[in-house]
C-alpha cells in the first residue's frame, strides 16, 4: 500500500489587511471589510474589528474561523476578569492576555494576525502587533495581513518610530494629529487596494479617544 | 543507440536542458521564480454582423497586481483578434508568432487570412507543448466564410462556439451570458452584454479587475475600444498630499573617470601555428 497523506487542511486564508495608529491621546484602528478565500470573494461587508474592552479593539486577518474563535476565547476570559476584580481590563492588560492566548496553542495555533488599539491607563494611545504563536510587542504604529507589505513600508516611511533599544525608553506615539492620523490610514488603505486582491470592499475605521469609540466607513475599490 | 543522434543539433523551439537540473533544485526547496500570470476574464461572443470579444486588465503575480491597464485582446490579423489568459508572456509569444505567420500567409496566397487557419497554427503548437505553453485562448474574427468564434485549451483542444469564456472569470462571466445571450443581437446590445459579462469578472473574481476592453469585428471592419469602460477609479487621494522627502545621508563620495582611449599593447603570448 503506498504511503497515504492528508490533502486536507484544517487552515485557510480569508485575506485581509489591518492598521492601527496611536497618537498622543487618541488610537485609529481600521481593517477592510472583505472576506475571501482562492480567488473568490465570500461577503463584501465582513468585520474585522472587534471590540474587547471599554477602550481596547482588535483587527484581525487570517483565517476567520480561527479568528472568530479567538475573540470568543478573549470575550470568555475577560468576563471572568469583570467578575473578579470590578472593572474593565486596560489594554496593556488586553494586550498581554492575548499573547498568552496565541502562544497557549504554540503547536496548533490560531492562524490570525492581529493588531490591538487602546488608550492606556494613562490616556494615551497604544497599539500592540503579534505574529500568529503570540510574540508581541508595543510599537506606534502597525499593519498587519495581505496588504501588510503594501503598506508597512509606507508608514515606515511617514512615521519613522524609535528604536526600542534606545535608553531611556522613547515614546511609541506618532507626532499626529487625530485628523492627519486618519487621513493616513485612509490613503493607505485606498493605495493597498490597488495592488492587493485580497484588500477592498470597505474600509472599517474606528477611532478610540477621551470621548470613546467612534466608527467610519470608507468605500474602495470592489475589483 | 547510435552516438550521432546524440550529436544532432536542436533544430529550434524551446530549450529542456534545464529541466532535470531545475527538479533537482524544487526537490532540495529551491524553488523557481513565479511567473506572471494574467488572472483573466475574457469573453466572446457572435452577434448579428460579427463578433465581439471583451477582457479585463488586470495582470497578477500571486496576491499583488503587477499591471493595473494591460492589453489582453492581441492583433492576429486585420480581420482576427485573440483574447489570452494564462501566462502574460505565453499568450503573448504565441499570438504574435502566429500573427506573423498569418500575415506571411497573406503575402504568399494576396487573400485575407481565414480565423480557421489561425486556429489550427494555435492548436497545433499548443498541442506539440502539451500543455507547458499556458496559453488559454479566445479567438474571433470574420473571413470570406462569415464571423467565426473560438476557445482553445493550453493543451491544444478547441471549441467552437456562438459565445465563449476563458479565465479565472470565466465562471462569472458565463452566468451572464446563459441567462443573456440571444442569437441575432445588435452591435450596440452586443457591446452592452461583453462589457457586462466582463464586469461581473471583474467584480466577482478576484483574479480579473480594473477596466474593460472591447473588440468589435465586422465584414471589411473592426473597432478597438481599449478601456471601453473605467469601473474602478482611484477612490481617495489625500487633501495635502503626502512627501517623501527625507534625503538619506550621502557619506562618500567618489567618482572613477572613464579612460579616453584604450591603449591596445603588443606582447604576449602570440598564437603559434
Amino acid at each position: 500500500m503506498t504511503k497515504q497523506q492528508a490533502n486536507w487542511s484544517p487552515y485557510d486564508n480569508n485575506g485581509g489587511s489591518c492598521v492601527a495608529i496611536a497618537g498622543a491621546d487618541y488610537c485609529v484602528v481600521a481593517a477592510d471589510t472583505r472576506m475571501s478565500t482562492g480567488y473568490s470573494i465570500l461577503t463584501r461587508d465582513y468585520s474585522k474589528i472587534c471590540q474587547l474592552a471599554d477602550k481596547c479593539v482588535m483587527a484581525s486577518s487570517g483565517f476567520q474561523a480561527d479568528v472568530k474563535a479567538l475573540q470568543k476565547v478573549l470575550a470568555s476570559r475577560h468576563l471572568i476578569y469583570q467578575h473578579q476584580h470590578n472593572k474593565q481590563m486596560s489594554c496593556p492588560a488586553m494586550g498581554q492576555l492575548l499573547s498568552n492566548t496565541l502562544y497557549y496553542k504554540r503547536f496548533f495555533p490560531y492562524y490570525s494576525f492581529n493588531v490591538l488599539g487602546g488608550l492606556d491607563n494613562e490616556g494615551k494611545g497604544c497599539v500592540f502587533t503579534y505574529d500568529a504563536v503570540g510574540s508581541y510587542e508595543r510599537v506606534g504604529y502597525s499593519s498587519q495581513g495581505s496588504g501588510s507589505t503594501l503598506i508597512m513600508p509606507f508608514l515606515d516611511n511617514q512615521l519613522k518610530s524609535p528604536s526600542p533599544l534606545l535608553l531611556p525608553a522613547q515614546d511609541a506615539v506618532t507626532p499626529l494629529s487625530e485628523s492627519e492620523a486618519v487621513d493616513l490610514v485612509k490613503t493607505v488603505f485606498a493605495s493597498a487596494t490597488e495592488r492587493d486582491i485580497y484588500t477592498g470592499d470597505k474600509v472599517e475605521i474606528v477611532i478610540i479617544n477621551a470621548d470613546g469609540i467612534h466608527r467610519d466607513f470608507m468605500d474602495v475599490r470592489k475589483d | 543507440m547510435s552516438k550521432s543522434a546524440v550529436d544532432i543539433p536542436p533544430k529550434g523551439g524551446f530549450s529542456f536542458d534545464l529541466c532535470r537540473r531545475n527538479d533537482m533544485l524544487a526537490k532540495k526547496g529551491v524553488n523557481p521564480p513565479t511567473y506572471r500570470k494574467t488572472g483573466t476574464t475574457i469573453v466572446g461572443l457572435v452577434f448579428q454582423d460579427g463578433v465581439i470579444l471583451g477582457a479585463d486588465t488586470r495582470a497578477t503575480a500571486g496576491p499583488i497586481v503587477c499591471d493595473k491597464n494591460c492589453e489582453k485582446i492581441h492583433y492576429m490579423a486585420p480581420n482576427i483578434y485573440c483574447c489570452g489568459a494564462g501566462t502574460a508572456a505565453d499568450t503573448e509569444a504565441v499570438t504574435d508568432m502566429v500573427s506573423s505567420q498569418l500575415q506571411l500567409h497573406r503575402y504568399h496566397t494576396g487573400r485575407e487570412s481565414r480565423v480557421v487557419t489561425a486556429l489550427t497554427l494555435l492548436k497545433k503548437h499548443l498541442f506539440n507543448y502539451q500543455g507547458h505553453v499556458q496559453a488559454a485562448l479566445v479567438l474571433g474574427g470574420v473571413d470570406v466564410t462569415g464571423p467565426h468564434l473560438h476557445t482553445i485549451y493550453p493543451h491544444g483542444s478547441t471549441d467552437t462556439l456562438p459565445y465563449a469564456t476563458m479565465g479565472s472569470g470565466s465562471l462569472a462571466a458565463m452566468a451572464v451570458f446563459e441567462s443573456k445571450y440571444k442569437e441575432g443581437l445588435t452591435r450596440d446590445e452586443g457591446v452592452k452584454l461583453v462589457t457586462e459579462a466582463i464586469c461581473s469578472g471583474i467584480f466577482n473574481d478576484l483574479g480579473s479587475g480594473s477596466n474593460v476592453d472591447v473588440c468589435v469585428i465586422t465584414k471589411g471592419h473592426k473597432e478597438y475600444l481599449r478601456n471601453h469602460q473605467l469601473p474602478n477609479p482611484r477612490t481617495y487621494v489625500s487633501s495635502k498630499g503626502y512627501s517623501f522627502s527625507k534625503k538619506i545621508e550621502v557619506l562618500s563620495t567618489k567618482i572613477t573617470p572613464l579612460k579616453e582611449k584604450v591603449e591596445v599593447t603588443e606582447g604576449g603570448d602570440a598564437m603559434e601555428e
